[in-house]
């Protein structure tokens, strides 16, 4: 029924949409909303439902089987006092922040370096590629692996970074700093490529100019490469955050939360409540609040950073 | 962004795809809803079991069911981890198994409480000859409300101190056989430079093992009895903070050396410590033979021991109770429409046939008679020193994270993770534990 309403519309827009278009250029206006249409079902059908039932539940206590019970509010105010997860929200905070800025510099200078034409660099750019192509199941199990404190390289590499015994993903510190390494370390080819792709975009001209005024590699980096690569620091950074804060299957795998709560980050604990505690409501309210601050965060990202305009980089040129 | 396709053309199909996205998703909630009477269809019984190794067992045993039977038994193999997820989303709905696999206690409980099983006490109490058929401890631990919703199908999976004869060996000890005996070999181990026992200290439940032993030992059996009926105060009972204490003695000894806090068993980092010869004890499932057996075959064969726990000075229990699964059980749901033929196929558990195929397989049956079958066992030796063990023993405790209800057990792992680690004192420890 919704359909007819909306092919009803569509017979009429037409006209009108094509004589609003100001500069009369093929194809310059905006779409209609038609368009929209198959995409907001989708949506509707697969996330918004969803999230409402979600929202819903958590004003219940429900083991997955049966009927739901109303609560009221119980969820919440246990939520409120609960010390896992405001310990939860910290560390989801703490992973964004770390996993941020170990991601966006490293990723920038591959990024960069691998826009050039330096000898070898198609062969070394696909071998830093490769974490990407693995799954992230495969690569967690991988470093566990590696981290055995007996049998992995952290046996020998322990005693250098403070570690004697390899004793790292025992230890609350140690652990939370492999848990940012791994995810780190797997999603930095995806954003050197974001920046591959961005470095690629700048004018040689821009490199030209500043060569001519006797601009050192340094200074051009600074002056040229990244004001010009703003958006996509922006873009790259968007992802970062909303990524790991949705973070969840290498900390499943590698830490299981572990030692203790101290790398139970909020998705992580959401699941356990779920799906090993059976505990839907109380996971629900855990849920709803994973949403709010998620889309909040990345609300706010792109109003503090003028990502919703877009301006051009290239403005004057 | 620019259109491919003309303006018109473009919103035409647009409003065609959302009238098909429409219907569809509205035929599926109509198709949904007629057929939700429940609980499956009549001639046949969907059966579900857990996807591993064994289940070659089962496979067998409902194809000899089968040829005698009109009402046909199908079988789906529900691989690992998604198991007890997957079980639990489909009870309560028409896809729904009639008979499934579960670890009895805490896995069903939920279940026993919405009523969803069939109680299985009357055939039990009608039928001595299924109820004698298998240990007697066993069938108990299956029990849930003091009722029988299993019936066991699969092999004991008792734990076990296993030790390293080798290390033994050249340190000139011999097995523990008391608490004075494991303290002083802790020393010795230490001494040799060998981890005394290994711990998967990464993932919690091996230190479950170590704490269900102890309190075992420590306070009796009851004493988990009384946690497990629910009674919070029972964590506050003299006992548990003994074997809480014992920890942290264990710990402080270097009884698991330094590292056990980044040691798994999932990657087999506990087990390859062990086999080694850098690990001279572990505390372990009875499955851990098999899992040796199949990584370090010269292990088993040459310095692979095993003994029983010790007994702890003054303490109230037998020390030849046992902790661990005593067996895996298959439940018949209430909803089941073949209630008779269900009946008579999870009997099929108790058979001959069966129990033959279990030993082949290299489980250790839980029929009380199985011992004379025990001599075509691939390790006999193995094989017979669990069954006197089990058969032997007063109680079997259920692991406590499968006896207790799913919303409690896994803050429960969580908590003796962190009495291991020192991130919890033995006194916070107990007190976490009653305000669960």
């Amino acid at each position: 029924m919704p359909a007819s309403a909306t092919s009803g519309t569509t017979v009429k827009e037409p006209a009108t949409g094509v004589v609003a278009r100001p500069s009369g250029a093929s194809g310059a206006g905006r779409p209609g909303l038609g368009w929209a249409v198959p995409g907001l079902l989708f949506f509707a059908f697969f996330a918004i439902v969803p999230m409402l039932l979600v929202v819903a539940l958590s004003f219940t206590a429900w083991e997955g089987l049966g009927t739901p019970e109303w609560t009221g509010g119980a969820n919440w105010s246990r939520l409120w006092n609960d010390p896992v997860m405001r310990q939860a929200v910290w560390l989801s905070v703490l992973l964004t922040a770390l996993s941020w800025l170990f991601q966006t510099p490293v990723a920038l200078l591959l990024g960069v370096w691998s826009a050039g034409r330096q000898r070898n660099r198609a062969v070394l750019s696909a071998i830093f590629f490769l974490p990407l192509l693995a799954s992230s199941v495969a690569l967690a199990l991988l470093w566990k692996t590696l981290l055995d404190p007996n049998f992995g390289l952290i046996a020998d590499l322990g005693p250098y970074i403070g570690f004697p015994d390899g004793n790292l993903i025992g230890d609350s510190r140690g652990a939370f700093a492999a848990v940012v390494f791994v995810a780190s370390w797997q999603f930095i080819p995806f954003h050197t490529l974001l920046y591959q792709g961005g470095a690629r975009q700048i004018p040689a001209s821009l490199y030209d100019a500043a060569l001519v005024d006797g601009a050192g590699t340094v200074r051009q980096f600074f002056s040229i490469t990244l004001p010009q690569l703003r958006n996509t620091i922006i873009t790259s950074s968007v992802l970062m955050v909303v990524g790991a804060l949705t973070f969840f299957d290498t900390v499943l795998i590698l830490t299981e939360g572990g030692p203790g709560t101290d790398t139970t980050i909020v998705p992580y604990l959401m699941y356990r409540t779920g799906f090993q505690a059976f505990d839907m409501g109380y996971a629900s309210a855990i849920a709803t609040i994973l949403v709010v601050i998620a889309t909040s965060v990345s609300l706010l990202l792109v109003r503090l950073t003028g990502f919703g305009a877009m301006r051009s980089t290239r403005e004057g040129m | 962004m620019r259109n491919i396709l003309s303006p018109r053309g473009g919103r035409a199909v647009a409003a065609i795809t959302a009238t098909i996205v429409a219907s569809s998703a509205l035929a599926a909630c109509g198709s949904d809803g007629s057929e939700a009477a429940g609980g499956g269809k009549e001639g046949t019984l969907n059966v579900w079991v857990y996807q591993d190794a064994s289940t070659k067992v089962q496979e067998a045993a409902v194809e000899r069911f089968n040829k005698t039977s009109d009402v046909k038994v199908k079988l789906t193999q529900v691989p690992g981890d998604s198991y007890q997820d997957k079980v639990r989303t489909a009870m309560g709905t028409p896809n729904a198994p009639d008979i499934f696999f579960n670890w009895g206690g805490g896995s069903i409980a939920n279940f026993v409480e919405k009523d969803m099983l069939v109680d299985l006490t009357p055939e039990f109490e009608k039928d001595p000859k299924l109820k004698g058929a298998f240990i007697q401890s066993i069938v108990e631990a299956g029990k849930v409300n003091d009722k029988f919703y299993g019936v066991p199908m699969r092999g004991m999976q008792p734990v076990i101190l296993f030790y390293n004869k080798n290390v033994f060996e050249k340190a000139g000890a011999e097995p523990p056989e008391s608490w004075d005996d494991v303290l002083a070999l802790i020393d010795t181990f230490k001494g040799e430079g060998v981890t005394p026992f290994a711990l998967a200290g990464a993932d919690a439940w091996p230190e479950l093992m170590w704490v269900e032993y102890l309190l075992d030992r420590i306070g009796g059996a009851e004493v988990f009895q009384r946690i497990q009926s629910g009674d919070a105060e029972a964590w506050g009972d003299p006992a548990v903070l003994k074997t809480a204490q014992t920890v942290e003695d264990l710990v402080d000894r270097g009884a698991f050396g330094k590292n056990y806090a980044s040691v798994n068993y999932t990657e087999d980092g506990a087990s390859t410590l062990f086999a080694k010869d850098r690990a001279a004890m572990h505390l372990m499932g009875s499955w851990e033979f098999a899992n040796q057996k199949s990584n370090q075959p010269d292990f088993v064969k040459e310095s692979l021991g095993w003994t029983a726990f010790p007994a702890i000075p003054d303490g109230k229990g037998d020390p030849k109770s046992v902790v661990g699964n005593p067996t895996n059980y298959w439940s018949i749901n209430a909803e089941a429409k073949e209630q008779e033929t269900a009946l008579e196929f999870v009997k099929f558990a108790a058979e001959e046939a069966y129990v033959g195929d279990l030993v082949d397989n290299g489980d250790v049956p839980t029929t009380s008679d199985a011992e004379e079958r025990l001599a075509s066992h691939s390790a006999p030796e193995y094989a017979e020193f669990q069954y006197e063990m089990v058969k032997a023993a007063p109680d079997f405790t259920l692991s406590w994270d499968q006896a207790l209800p799913a919303q409690k057990a896994d803050p429960m792992l969580t908590n003796i993770q962190k009495l291991f680690n020192g991130q919890l004192s033995a006194k916070d420890f107990t007190e976490a534990m009653k305000g669960l």
